[in-house]
């Protein structure tokens, strides 16, 4: 059933990249870390600073979210600097607005259907 | 002319959309109480569903399947597990196999729908929440199916033309 569905996507992200991007989800650190760098760009050592884990943990969040396309890292001197990656926020962004859509072509449909009377 | 809100929740894996219907609660109710009506909506009109089985009470439970372009069938249950005439229905909605059979490993969603009486007019709220990551995943790349059939401009398009939405 999943590869018929699959069949008529006309651009799917592959199985691969969205578990990827929910893994990446799925945790509040790293929901937070995205957060944080959609709006401005910080070092690894910053985001270190703002929770109780150590640096270490934090690069492999990071490392996760760089894998799911979520934010992009940079070295610049001896530091790495984490950006918000767009791109990839706007695939998870339009992930839901696929969901949405299937309900707002629902809604149009019950209105024909209540407008018989 | 009446707006639609919906919120998508990535993080609370939520979704809830808000329509406003030119109908009474009592009719709203209906186009879920009766399954006629329901396969009329449910699914897109090139994947019509068919609701075989409809046991709309506490408990009971709902069968259908989608049939596409090419005659190929998609299955899913519904399990109701609250309804509250005319006002609130609630109920578990899964994948299921070509013998109608649960597939558990798909998950499953669970819907709460709420009808507001706004004197005269409804307001339909829908709820979905996913049970894991994985489930909604799952639904969504369902959706890009029906999704990408119609752009969002044309969506508005319709959503103008039925200005009492």
């Amino acid at each position: 059933m999943r590869l018929s569905y699959n069949q008529m996507v006309v651009d799917p992200m592959s199985d691969a990249d969205l578990d990827r991007l929910f893994q990446a989800f799925a945790d509040a650190t790293r929901r937070d870390i995205v957060r944080r760098v959609t709006v401005a760009e910080y070092s690894v050592s910053g985001l270190a600073a703002l929770y109780a884990m150590s640096f270490a943990a934090v690069q492999k969040h990071v490392a996760v979210l760089e894998r799911a396309s979520l934010v992009t890292k940079e070295k610049r001197g001896r530091e790495q600097i984490v950006r918000g990656n767009h791109e990839g926020l706007q695939n998870a962004r339009r992930l839901l607005d696929e969901y949405e859509a299937i309900w707002r072509q629902r809604v149009v449909r019950i209105a024909d259907i209540l407008a018989e009377g | 002319m009446t707006v639609i809100s919906s919120t998508k929740n990535l993080e609370a894996l939520s979704f809830t959309l808000i329509a406003e219907f030119d109908a009474g609660v009592e009719r709203v109710w209906q186009v879920w109480e009766d399954p006629r009506q329901l396969e009329r909506w449910w699914g897109p009109p090139t994947w019509p569903a068919t609701f075989e089985q409809f046991d709309f009470q506490p408990g009971g439970k709902a069968g259908y399947y989608m049939t596409g372009p090419e005659g190929e069938k998609a299955g899913g249950w519904w399990l109701f597990t609250s309804i509250q005439a005319p006002s609130q229905l609630e109920f578990d909605d899964g994948f299921a196999d070509d013998n109608g059979a649960p597939v558990e490993a798909m998950g499953t969603t669970h819907a709460v729908v709420t009808l507001e009486d706004l004197g005269g007019r409804t307001r339909m709220t829908i709820n979905s929440s996913f049970e894991s990551e994985e489930q909604m995943e799952q639904m969504v790349e369902m959706g890009m199916e029906e999704g990408m059939k119609e752009a969002a401009g044309q969506i508005d398009a319709i959503l103008s033309e039925h200005a009492r939405i």
